[in-house]
């Protein structure tokens, strides 16, 4: 136990950046997503298939794998940033496809006559889209999403293994320098994670009945 | 054009003339990013000191692809990586089933301590979970990345089963236990052969989302797919040919995740298609996609993104 309050500041710093890791990720993550739903829907029959082909394959692909992609092959390419920017990368890239999959159920989840009737009203795609479905979709893409930003949260420990001193790196160091204390240390991070994934697990559960009632 | 429904109207000839227009500056833009990356890879890179390397596609980089040794030591790896799949996929089914039954048990001894125990399983990550059991209970790394999937896979099947049992209609309950059946009877005869069969699609998604997650075997040293190509076998030959062996790891991860998630949607497909009479076209939605769209968002939304 004494483990962990020595060592305190260090957990902070590890806190902070698993913080960052799921706020930077989640902000690029919801553009993208948000680009690739539209992408989606959209009447042009090659940028639907552009972003089914997107999601398909981020999503079968292992985030462990989209870490090493960042790390070997966009350097290559020419883009040679730090680990904590190719984290930044790696997370918002594998998270988007599971934004733009919650934005879409969503939109699926509006009932099909408030289409319809925004149709007859002769409304174009965009005013249907804008004014009558979005408006209706987003109350019930927000527990989803949650749940996608707390899969986030958890996924950032990955970065850990990739040289970002997160919570998870900066357990393992802990664990490297005190091994006799391995369970204190972990179940210190494991609280860290907590801290982040159960609130936001119970406001999701919340907004989910909410939308349950009113559906 | 049956794509999405009712969110456009079916194009006229000028729609259609500027549809085809943008599908066709669509297509070329993505095809001319794809030859700028293929290109910046094959082209020879000049490396610090003065050396030229090869392309990525240069011969020399793919030579070792002539080996058998090199065939079978990747498909060995790819056996270890399905094997803790298997392994892991079998054991969270079963912890799945067992937690749902004691999650939704009456008395609130054994449903308040599952309850606490799912929420902290949950929120906790797999990686963090596999390096807490390799270094406490010096399981081995095998034993420490499937008893991490096992944990954390099991708590999401088993609150998945459980949403299956509590949309089933009230009458199924009530009619087992005035049948005398015991609770417990009921649970395991009536209601849980239907929430599972209705959850089957999330349950296999959850699957794929093992599968990938063992690849965290990487980080905790099993010498799954990841390890054994970028690690091991690129240390063996050289540094030269990691980008090619990890194009290979790449490309069976994809054919194995691919298959397996078609296979999820094709099942979910067939089970709406049993449930809503033979008909071909189940009940719209805005967007006219995969029926069952709700089904499939909660498992790639809540459990789907293979949570590490």
């Amino acid at each position: 136990m004494q483990v962990i309050f020595d060592n305190l500041p260090v957990y902070w710093t590890g806190f902070l950046v698993t913080l960052q890791l799921t706020v930077v990720g989640g902000v690029f993550a919801t553009l993208i997503g948000i680009v690739i739903a539209i992408f989606r829907i959209s009447p042009v029959a090659s940028l639907r298939g552009f972003a089914t082909v997107y999601t398909e394959i981020v999503r079968c692909t292992p985030l462990t794998l989209v870490f090493f992609f960042c790390a070997i092959v966009l350097p290559i390419l020419g883009v040679d940033f730090p680990y904590l920017a190719f984290a930044f990368i790696a997370l918002s890239v594998y998270t988007s496809p599971f934004v733009a999959e919650a934005l879409r159920s969503g939109i699926n989840g509006v009932a099909l006559g408030q289409a319809e009737a925004a149709r007859s009203l002769g409304l174009g795609f965009g005013q249907t889209v804008g004014f009558v479905v979005f408006p209706q979709a987003i109350r019930m893409t927000i527990p989803p999403l949650i749940n996608v930003f707390i899969a986030l949260t958890k996924n950032t420990s990955i970065a850990g293994a990739f040289y970002v001193t997160e919570l998870f790196g900066v357990g393992r160091a802990l664990v490297n320098a005190n091994g006799n204390a391995v369970i204190a240390i972990l179940l210190g991070v494991a609280f860290f994670y907590l801290v982040i994934t159960v609130p936001l697990g119970q406001i999701a559960a919340h907004l989910e009945r909410k939308v349950a009632v009113t559906r | 054009m049956s794509g999405s429904a009712v969110l456009f109207d079916a194009p006229g000839p000028k729609a259609r003339r500027l549809s085809r227009i943008l599908s066709i500056v669509g297509i070329a833009l993505i095809a001319g990013g794809l030859a700028w990356v293929i290109m910046t890879l094959a082209a020879p890179r000049q490396a610090s000191g003065g050396i030229t390397l090869s392309g990525m596609f240069a011969p020399e980089r793919w030579d070792i692809f002539s080996e058998p040794i090199v065939w079978q030591s990747i498909g060995e790896a790819t056996v270890r990586t399905l094997q803790a799949a298997g392994i892991g996929a079998v054991g969270a089914v079963i912890v799945g089933v067992i937690l749902s039954i004691l999650r939704t048990a009456a008395n609130p001894w054994v449903r308040i301590p599952t309850t606490v125990l799912i929420e902290f399983c949950r929120g906790m990550p797999v990686l963090l979970m596999m390096l807490f059991i390799l270094l406490v209970f010096s399981t081995g790394a095998l034993w420490a990345v499937v008893t991490a999937l096992i944990i954390y896979n099991g708590t999401l099947i088993g609150e998945a089963l459980r949403a299956g049992i509590a949309s089933l209609p009230k009458g199924q309950r009530e009619a087992g236990l005035s049948l005398g059946l015991t609770p417990l009877r009921t649970r395991l005869l009536i209601e849980f052969p239907q929430a599972f069969r209705q959850m089957l699609p999330i349950i296999i998604a959850q699957l794929v989302v093992l599968l990938k997650d063992t690849s965290l075997g990487y980080i905790v040293g099993y010498p799954e797919l990841l390890r054994q190509t970028t690690n091991y076998l690129a240390n063996f030959y050289g540094n030269r040919y990691m980008f090619s062996l990890f194009f290979v790891a790449l490309a069976i991860y994809l054919t194995i995740n691919l298959l397996l998630s078609w296979f999820a949607r094709w099942l979910a497909r067939s089970e709406e298609r049993k449930r809503t009479g033979k008909k071909g076209k189940p009940d719209k939605t805005i967007l006219d996609s995969t029926p069952n769209a709700n089904a499939q968002a909660l498992a790639s939304g809540s459990g789907g993104l293979g949570a590490a």
